[in-house]
């Protein structure tokens, strides 16, 4: 059979191309959570995109106006419901920072330790998924159960393994268990070393190198002007981690660095947060060494405290004083405060309007996580459609913390 | 810590500033509403100033007062690490007519906010290139984090969306909440006929 362009020129054959749109979403294997894309595609790139957020939407900030400050834990649990001991201690610090009382020492390091636990189990969950949506499922396998383990101490603390609702104003809920040190230790080092096999399976694969590199570039201005904030703003270089720029806890008195990327792709995302998580075992380190044994964890403080169980039971004073708190809720002051905190994805920012009643006026969460997927469109737009599905696991989007 | 700023925006802004406060180590300026664009142009620009990221943008409902609602933006610069809370009232007691400038030529990360501050409390950007709702769909009815909102309504079911040449199609129609519209390519490649199907011939030259 005789070809029919024998005489044409390469340059003249063309293609008709008609620009086609695809949906991807709200609910499809490779969105990692509840949101549409819309794109208008010319061959395999994308031209225009629209993404499409507010699946799962439930009407947090609302809900927040009809109870007690206390009773708002739960649902900052659901924000983001992979490192969700961040969020219990953002809002913690926000009401605290309102009532202005600090919480004892030992309570400060407890956090931190829960707190970089849920952060190593936030970022094992973003590139899991991650690699996972690129094919890699064992790599997948491995981080989970690292994260597994992770949980496991949070059930041993809390008694729940994924919405914990354990942070107290002034305070936790209850002191650590006996063998919390140990427990740590061991769980913290176990996932160091599953980190360690995961890197040896991924970084020597050449295709899961090449969907990552130099594929979903942002420049550190349009990042910063997009409010991106965490790993995503510092894998394009700019050093800003709300624990070494502004310390709360005893961020400041512990000893670690802050990762950062040079390419400014997926793959600095990526390493970005393998990094943070040797980070994160480096506090819980130190704050191991110093939290000290004994001593409470809640302040000394019987306007926010529930009174002990025993003593609620057996006098009067008890009684009463845990009725009002339970029945009343906490009486923060009137006015307003915006208290912020380094989240799993970044700046984590709570905005609080009191009244003075004990229900909370107005709670408006900061969500790192829809500012970064605001930054999604301008990302993708001129890649290829293939490049969606890192691009936008490297946000690491959490449905419940966008859409609240 | 950022005393400095409220009293430079104090200066530049004589007539703008109606109030300052530092409740709880946030400093913050009340501006008149007129003014909310060009103080922000001001902060970010200035070489004193920097505020490079607009971290937030939210509003408050107070139906009580008058204007009734308070739109807040929080910036932060990470040059200097500062951080100022601004504050602009707008709208009037209805809540029909609520207008404050857009801050979206400035940040970009002001687009998905203000959308969001649009879709829950109801207040308008002027001059948003795309104000349209972000988290709830195109058929909600009212403004959920407005006070007068009751957080128990119930919202009417929506029909199936009329789209043109498709009888019935789910609620989330193919080209749902696209700036861009539908585009469709009929008079390329086709024969008028639609029994026909694609002809094969033609194309643009």
């Amino acid at each position: 059979m005789e070809p029919l362009d024998l005489e044409l020129e390469a340059t003249e054959v063309e293609l008709p191309v008609e620009p086609m749109l695809v949906n991807v979403g709200p609910s499809h294997p490779a969105m990692h959570g509840t949101v549409r894309c819309v794109m208008e595609l010319s061959g395999e790139s994308i031209q225009r995109v629209d993404v499409q957020v507010g699946f799962l939407h439930r009407g947090f900030e609302k809900m927040c106006e009809r109870g007690t400050w206390t009773q708002v834990f739960p649902y900052v649990d659901r924000c983001n419901y992979v490192s969700p001991m961040l969020n219990n201690v953002g809002f913690a610090m926000a009401c605290e920072k309102m009532l202005g009382i600090q919480v004892p020492e030992r309570c400060q390091y407890y956090r931190m330790i829960l707190g970089e636990l849920a952060r190593m189990s936030d970022h094992l969950t973003c590139d899991g998924a991650m690699a996972m949506e690129l094919g890699a499922f064992t790599p997948f396998l491995w981080m989970v159960k690292a994260r597994d383990l992770i949980w496991d101490v949070m059930e041993e603390e809390t008694g729940a393994r994924l919405t914990h609702s354990f942070g107290r104003v002034g305070g936790m809920a209850k002191p650590p268990t006996n063998g919390f040190k140990e427990h740590v230790r061991a769980v913290s080092a176990q996932v160091l070393s599953i980190m360690g096999e995961v890197e040896r399976l991924l970084f020597g694969n050449r295709i899961f190198l090449d969907r990552l590199e130099g594929v979903g570039f942002i420049s550190a201005e349009d990042a910063i002007s997009l409010g991106w904030t965490g790993p995503c703003l510092r894998a394009a270089g700019v050093p800003y981690d709300v624990r070494k720029a502004h310390p709360y806890l005893k961020y400041g008195e512990v000893d670690f660095e802050v990762p950062v990327g040079t390419n400014s792709d997926c793959l600095d995302r990526f390493l970005v947060r393998i990094a943070e998580m040797k980070q994160s075992a480096r506090i819980i380190e130190q704050c191991i060494e110093r939290m000290a044994d004994e001593g409470g964890v809640n302040v000394d403080d019987p306007r926010v405290i529930l009174p002990e169980k025993e003593e609620v039971y057996s006098t009067i004073e008890a009684t009463i004083q845990h009725f009002k708190i339970v029945m009343e809720g906490l009486k923060l002051p009137a006015g307003e405060v915006y208290s912020y905190s380094e989240g799993g994805n970044g700046e984590l920012g709570f905005y609080l309007v009191s009244d003075g009643s004990g229900t909370p006026y107005r709670v408006r969460i900061r969500p790192p996580c829809f500012l970064a997927t605001a930054g999604l469109e301008r990302i993708i737009t001129g890649q290829m459609i293939a490049d969606v599905v890192p691009c936008f696991g490297s946000l690491n989007m959490i449905g419940g913390e966008c859409d609240r | 810590m950022a005393q400095h700023l409220v009293d430079l925006v104090r200066q530049v802004f004589p007539a703008a500033v109606l109030s300052t406060h530092a409740q709880h180590g946030d400093e913050t300026v009340v501006l008149a509403a007129s003014a909310w664009e060009e103080v922000h142009r001001f902060l970010k620009n200035d070489a004193r100033t920097k505020m490079d990221m607009l971290t937030d943008l939210t509003a408050v409902d107070y139906p009580d007062r008058l204007p009734r609602f308070e739109v807040v933006s929080h910036l932060l610069s990470l040059e200097f690490g500062h951080r100022l809370r601004l504050k602009a009232a707008v709208g009037d007691a209805d809540g029909e007519v609520v207008e404050i400038a857009t801050l979206t030529a400035l940040w970009a990360s002001a687009n998905w906010l203000e959308r969001e501050c649009f879709d829950m409390l109801g207040v308008t950007f002027v001059g948003h290139p795309d104000l349209r709702r972000i988290l709830l769909y195109p058929e909600f009815q009212g403004h959920p984090l407005r006070k007068d909102y009751p957080a128990n309504k119930i919202q009417p079911l929506i029909p199936f969306r009329e789209v043109d040449n498709i009888e019935k199609v789910a609620p989330f129609g193919v080209d749902e909440g696209m700036s861009f519209g539908r585009q469709t390519h009929d008079h390329w490649g086709r024969s008028e006929d639609p029994g026909q199907g694609w002809s094969g011939q033609g194309g643009p030259n």
